[in-house]
């Protein structure tokens, strides 16, 4: 049942530390004030459709997606509106963005849903898509990319492949094993959906090798539910364990063998992914009809003290969800949002779980690695051995330095996933990856900069022409008026001379008769 | 709640440079005491010389240079420069040699490039070229043949002898010709093993080997190198040897002199090294070749020090042409 794999250059054996794995998935709590950004996917922020004191149900759409990167924000339970503000939100620079603040009602009613889709494989894409998106549904791996435009692919290269991503190949995650074991149905089904509407034929659902359980439900619930005699062409495919395996771009490239170009898409080698949860949320909406309003969050460390996998609602704080999992420990020292790899660490816990969250890591001191200063590179190369994207990391990590932000380009910085395996055998203990943001940061900036004094540069001689315009049409108003002016004389002149002549011609006329 | 801020990766799995040193440091243990059992007790004395030698200017460097010292001692790096050049001098000459090499080296070799990860070459091969050109006659202090403990002279004459200085008569009867120098003199070593030469040529060399593919093993150095360098050496003493006339056989060259020491311990230094995977060939094969061309057309008995200068000076230049270019690698 597995298809061919073709590996992927570099990477790391982690071990990968999921002391939650046998953690049911449990429901999360229903916390008194519950807080939504506007903006928890890639793409515009959402605009809110409810005012301050307004009443909601849960499942109500609280903003909606005015443009096409977007995607709508539900109610995750019922209560009112006591605030539209700027809360903090899980951004790695601890600022704020504007949220919706509901004081829930403890009753916790749903809206009515949408009207349930019974038969998606016989409904148009179009009205999925549309499902899809006013469900408010998003990558659920972490990225959160709005899923219906990802499920909108040109029609000039359409996908042959879907790749169910059921690899967490960060630490301490483990939300997306549970699911796949406890709602191994709900994720076919709407990987089934999915590949219909994309009219691909194959459906390759990738699992680490060390979840044999959730690879076994998967293939269960392939054989009970019938899809494996339909139409599609299904493998469960069991990926070894090595970081980053469920990177995007890797998963593609060990599956199929394509590699996505630097500057590409996976839609470009005809592979659309997503993530087992994503397409859980699928299933859910369009059968259902039922909007994004939860999410499974792996609640983890030893910072903690009942970690679990944890039915979260979206826009839960912090500091609530860790407080159903039996609070700190005092020797808490870290929070981070995310596996200890990738995750962005939180400056505070009043942060709310958001569409894209997987994993809260509250790591104690002994989990971390000392932030013990930072040795000079010695050259070994081990970050280049290990680095997926094929890049030579001290080489821009030495750019960096140096403030030689051209040749960081030149030599892909853009191109780095910030997946840390870098860091994570740097000998040297240079916070690598730290560097790749700042170099990513200051071009992009520079090319702000660029770009508004372009625009400067550009509204500058706009103006100067207007400016020369409006001379010369005062110069041409000018002589046109003179001209009339002259004109005007000429006209007199004409007419007295007319008279003239015309009295003269009397006067001889009246001599001849 | 509130928490510090940290980047990504907030775990890591390396264990530092001090512990790549160290475990350096281990993986050169068995060679040193082979060459120690036969080469004398003079060897030890070098070694305990170089490593004093080597802190110290590391110490008083990094004070002038009003850095931190004791991270600069603690990373291990200085102690790997005067180990290797401890093992490269001959064991009657005088400690004189052994630490104005590792001063120069690590002064030199080190410091006036910026320290650690900065120096494009490597210190200890620096060093010991510094001493090979002031110290000529000093530097082929060697016994010429010795077995496992046959010592021609007591340990206590040996160290006085480094410590103190040994009268040229001494020397004269003590000391002889390498098997590389019989290279020079045109009669290579018959046979394909050194053997003859006495088994202390051979067998140091060969725990040298062991202690690289130790470090191989655990990663720690780049296999490429080492395989490139041999390889090419092997490839082209092969070729001059199937050519008439009297060469050493390829085995003799991969065994003699510093071959297995440098190739495993010095060529593999990441910090003056290629560190492109296609120029780490480069590297390694031009180390191969420029060491054997050394050895049997120039004027030094052994080419291997200078070859690896040589290449750690074109090693910035082979990682600019195999730079990776975006999109392929
Ligand atoms: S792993 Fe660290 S020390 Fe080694 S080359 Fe890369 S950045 Fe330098
Ligand atoms: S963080 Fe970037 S540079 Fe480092 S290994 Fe990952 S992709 Fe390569």
């Amino acid at each position: 049942m597995s298809g061919p794999l073709h590996g992927f250059r570099g990477g790391l054996d982690l071990d990968g530390r999921r002391h939650t794995r046998d953690q049911a998935i449990r429901p999360g709590p229903l916390p008194r004030t519950l807080v939504l950004p506007l903006h928890q996917h890639i793409g515009e922020p959402a605009e809110p459709v409810v005012a301050v004191g307004d009443t909601v149900l849960r499942g109500q759409p609280v903003a909606r997606a005015d443009n096409y990167v977007c995607a709508p924000v539900h109610a995750s339970s019922s209560g009112t509106v006591i605030a539209i503000e700027d809360r903090p939100v899980p951004h790695p620079s601890g600022l704020s963005a504007p949220c919706i603040v509901i004081e829930t009602d403890g009753e916790d009613r749903w809206a009515p849903p949408l009207p349930p889709i019974d038969d998606p494989t016989d409904t148009p894409a179009r009205v999925l898509r549309a499902r899809i998106r006013e469900a408010g549904i998003v990558g659920l791996g972490g990225a959160a990319f709005p899923t219906a435009i990802k499920l909108n692919p040109p029609a000039d290269t359409p996908p042959d492949t879907l790749i169910v991503n059921g690899v967490e190949c960060d630490t301490h995650l483990t939300c997306d094993d549970r699911l796949m074991r406890e709602r191994p149905t709900e994720i076919l089904s709407g990987a089934a959906i999915a590949a219909g509407m994309l009219g691909a034929g194959r459906v390759r659902v990738a699992v680490e090798s060390d979840k044999p359980e959730a690879a076994h439900a998967l293939e269960r619930a392939l054989e009970d539910s019938g899809l494996a005699h339909g139409p599609l062409a299904w493998t469960i495919d069991r990926i070894p364990e090595r970081y980053p395996a469920g990177s995007e771009r890797q998963l593609i490239e060990n599956l199929t063998g394509r590699r996505v170009p630097p500057d590409g898409l996976p839609k470009d080698v005809g592979v659309i992914t997503s993530n087992v949860a994503t397409f859980a949320a699928i299933h859910r909406a369009v059968l259902y009809g039922e909007p994004l309003t939860q999410r499974i969050v792996t609640v983890t460390g030893d910072g903690v003290r009942q970690p679990g996998n944890l039915e979260a609602r979206i826009g839960t704080p912090v500091s609530e969800l860790v407080a159903h999992c039996g609070g700190y420990h005092p020797r808490v020292a870290q929070l981070v949002m995310g596996g200890s790899l990738m995750g962005r660490s939180l400056l505070d816990d009043a942060v709310p779980v958001i569409k894209g969250t997987n994993c809260l890591l509250a790591a104690t001191p002994a989990e971390l690695t000392p932030s013990a200063p930072a040795m000079p590179c010695i050259r070994c190369g081990a970050c280049a051995e290990v680095c997926p994207e094929a890049l030579t990391p001290q080489q821009i990590y030495w750019y960096t330095r140096s403030r030689d932000y051209t040749l960081a380009d030149d030599w892909g910085v853009f191109d780095c996933i910030e997946c840390g395996a870098c860091a994570w055998v740097c000998p040297s203990q240079i916070p690598l990856v730290q560097y790749f943001r700042h170099a990513k940061g200051a071009i992009a900036e520079r090319e702000k900069e660029q770009a508004r004094a372009e625009l400067a540069r550009r509204r500058h001689e706009f103006r100067q022409e207007r400016l020369e315009r409006e001379k010369q049409e005062q110069a041409e108003r000018r002589r046109r008026k003179k001209e009339a002016l002259k004109q005007g004389k000429d006209d007199r002149k004409a007419t007295i001379n007319a008279a003239l002549a015309r009295a003269r011609r009397k006067k001889s006329a009246e001599k001849e008769d | 709640m509130e928490f510090p801020r940290r980047s990504s990766p907030h775990q890591t799995g390396a264990s530092g440079v001090a512990a790549v040193m160290r475990q350096v440091l281990y993986a050169l243990v068995p060679g040193t005491l082979a060459l120690a059992w036969f080469q004398g007790t003079g060897v030890l004395v070098h070694l305990a010389v170089a490593i004093l030698v080597a802190l110290g200017t590391e110490a008083l460097v990094m004070r002038l240079r009003r850095r931190p010292v004791a991270p600069a001692l603690a990373d291990g790096s200085v102690l790997v420069t005067g180990w290797i050049v401890a093992l490269a001098i001959p064991p009657l000459a005088p400690w004189w040699v052994t630490a104005s090499a590792v001063f120069f080296g690590v002064l030199f070799g080190k410091h006036l490039y910026g320290g650690l990860g900065y120096n494009p070459f490597n210190p200890a091969m620096v060093g010991y070229v510094m001493a090979l050109i002031a110290f000529p006659r000093e530097m082929t202090y060697w016994f010429p043949a010795a077995a496992p403990g046959d010592w021609p002279v007591d340990a206590a004459a040996a160290i006085r002898a480094v410590l103190l200085g040994a009268d040229e008569a001494t020397l004269d009867a003590l000391t002889g010709a390498t098997p590389l120098d019989l290279v020079h003199a045109g009669t290579p070593p018959s046979g394909v093993f050194m053997l003859e030469a006495g088994p202390g040529w051979v067998v140091a060399p060969l725990l040298f080997l062991a202690g690289g593919l130790w470090l191989m093993h655990q990663r720690l150095i780049d296999w490429r190198i080492p395989v490139a360098m041999l390889g090419t050496m092997a490839v082209l003493a092969a070729l001059l040897w199937l050519l008439p006339g009297e060469r050493p056989a390829p085995l003799f060259h991969l065994l003699a002199g510093g071959t297995l020491l440098g190739a495993f311990f010095v060529a593999t230094d990441p910090v003056s090294a290629a560190t492109t995977v296609r120029g780490r060939w480069i590297y390694g094969a031009g180390i191969g070749a420029l060491a054997l061309l050394i050895r049997e057309f120039g004027g030094y008995p052994d080419g291997v020090a200078f070859a690896i200068l040589l290449m750690n000076g074109a090693a910035p230049f082979i990682d600019y042409c195999f730079r990776p270019r975006r999109g392929t690698g």
